[in-house]
């Protein structure tokens, strides 16, 4: 496979990179990391002037791999090489792009899979809970590693997009732009309970071993499984559904028994098996505990507008209609509290039918905005 | 323009592509709003580098809190608003000061093509009526006798035709109406 080698929009060869910390990261749960270590990639070049760097936040089950593919492995190509590049609308011809992988993670940074300096012995169920807040922490000593004082945007979705949000809010002063895709300030209760039910599915299977799985040589996937097919039904819309699979059956006629009849059964499957042949389940229990535990305004009696008051970044935020677990209502929110706080912030509420996952898809409208906003961005 | 202060935070109620709003920034460092649905204008919005949000003016200006903004702009859209007297309402309770302009259907040329017959298209009424975003067209009079039974007060009114000041039989010779209104 030689084709993504080149396309004059791909950055080309990506290579993952790692940076230790010795200085011990004091968690928001209370907890200390003595050491870690965090996994990122960078697209294009710093300028002079230091001030065209672009941090890009991942979701739930993405890395620091962004843009481009590995020269040993061209099929893996960054989760958001659609938006990632030369030419493309976050231009690496003109941005340096910073992907970084958070900590807890198991692609890189340190997390539940490394071993804990205490005992010399995989962390497990022993790795603190980390946060959002924990998170933007650890980005920050990354861009201050890098020669980055000030971020010119920091953007992401979902997850991510929480991160953008919470950039502007522990460092006002080093983000001059926030852009936050398919985002809620807070989970509602219905979106926690779907990561309860995630939990359970891993933490009750009897391969998981209370999280110390590592050393019995075993691994969670009948738990991951279902976590993950979970979580994919409330990241597509019912009507995405409805027009991918319709009411197909795969064998032509029910067959009566327990095997697939429906093709959305077929693709939940597959889904599940996929992830759970490459995610770590004690990753998967603190990234929901880290949607669930997201909340800036609980430090203000729930009262978003004081909690946003710190953040001096002009923002562009944007939601999807056909998102139900993050809706544009929660996206209304942030747009509310901002303009209360007289904040720039620029709002689309787009009716793209991707559900949750649109954020990651090419709608033109998307881009087109996403391209017109960075170019306006001033180095 | 004339009636939007030096650097007063400015709203602009279905704003287009908000060049109002750029130049009201570049002329008057009036930072400002737009509010918009159609895609392809927020998008040149956002390409205009003014700050925009996609949201739908029928379902009121909930975004905003009471008096946020020192004068909210409601230019040439009246006319496509449903719930004309919620949006009227909602203008006033978000910002100080309302400026409203719409084309007047009390205009002799839309007169006389309506005693012809025919739904007038004109400069100003620019749509054939199957085509048209406009829902609800008023006169001049129309306009002044709903302010006066909802309580709005209007401060200031300029009547105009092929852009020069109407100073006689306003309704029948302006084919464009701008207030400068408040709360009564």
């Amino acid at each position: 496979m030689n084709a993504p080698r080149h396309d004059p929009s791909s950055v080309g060869a990506a290579k993952a990179q790692k940076v230790q910390f010795n200085e011990p990261l004091r968690l928001r749960g209370g907890a200390e990391l003595p050491e870690f270590e965090i996994a990122y990639e960078t697209y294009g070049r710093l300028n002079e002037a230091r001030s065209n760097a672009v941090l890009v936040c991942h979701a739930l089950n993405a890395s620091h791999h962004v843009a481009g593919f590995y020269e040993d492995d061209p099929q893996n190509v960054g989760w958001w090489d659609n938006l990632v590049g030369p030419g493309k609308p976050l231009d690496t011809n003109r941005f340096l792009v910073v992907g970084s992988n958070y900590i807890g993670s198991c692609f890189g940074s340190t997390g539940p899979a490394s071993l804990n300096p205490a005992t010399g012995k995989p962390w497990g169920a022993d790795f603190p809970v980390v946060t959002v807040e924990d998170w933007v922490e650890a980005q920050a000593r990354l861009a201050d590693r890098l020669g980055i004082e000030r971020f010119a945007a920091v953007i992401g979705g979902s997850l991510g997009a929480m991160q953008a949000l919470q950039w502007t809010l522990s460092y006002p002063e080093r983000i001059r732009h926030s852009i936050v895709i398919a985002a809620a300030a807070k989970l509602t209760p219905q979106n926690i309970a779907f990561n309860e039910v995630a939990r359970q599915a891993i933490m009750t299977d009897p391969d998981f071993h209370g999280g110390h799985y590592y050393e019995r040589g075993v691994v969670p996937t009948r738990g991951l499984r279902i976590a993950r097919m979970i979580g994919h039904i409330t990241y597509l819309s019912g009507e995405a559904m409805s027009e991918k699979f319709g009411r197909l059956l795969r064998r032509g006629a029910p067959g009566f028994d327990f095997d697939i009849d429906f093709e959305i059964e077929s693709y939940l499957r597959y889904q599940g098996d996929k992830f759970s042949s490459y995610f770590d389940a004690n990753t998967y229990l603190r990234i929901t505990k880290a949607l669930d535990y997201f909340d800036p305004a609980a430090d203000y009696g729930g009262d978003l507008t004081k909690a946003l008051a710190r953040a001096q970044a002009a923002f562009l935020v944007v939601s999807f209609k056909s998102d139900w677990r993050f809706p544009p209502a929660r996206s209304r929110d942030i747009v509310r509290a901002l303009l209360d706080n007289r904040r720039i912030v620029s709002y689309l509420e787009l009716d793209a039918p991707g559900g949750h996952d649109a954020f990651l898809l090419e709608d033109p409208r998307y881009h087109t905005a996403l391209r017109h906003y960075f170019s306006n961005i001033d180095l | 323009m004339q009636w939007v202060p030096q650097g007063a935070r400015v709203l602009d109620l279905g704003c287009g592509d908000g060049s109002l709003l750029r130049s009201l920034w570049q002329e008057r460092q009036a930072p400002g709003y737009g509010v918009e649905i159609e895609d392809q204008a927020v998008l040149a919005c956002v390409e205009n580098d003014v700050n925009v949000l996609q949201v739908d003016l029928e379902s009121g200006l909930s975004l905003f809190s009471d008096g946020s903004f020192d004068c909210v702009i409601l230019s040439e859209t009246l006319q496509t608003i449903h719930r004309t007297e919620l949006l009227l309402r909602e203008m006033l309770r978000v910002g100080r000061e309302g400026i409203v302009s719409f084309p007047n259907f009390g205009h002799w040329s839309a007169r006389l093509q309506i005693a012809l017959g025919r739904m007038p298209v004109s400069e100003t009424l620019p749509y054939r009526w199957y085509e048209t975003p406009n829902v609800h067209h008023c006169t001049i009079t129309d306009f002044e006798d709903l302010c006066r039974r909802i309580g709005i007060r209007i401060r200031e009114r300029l009547v105009l035709h092929d852009g020069r000041p109407v100073p006689l039989l306003a309704n029948l010779l302006g084919s464009v109406a701008v207030y400068r209104c408040a709360k009564g």
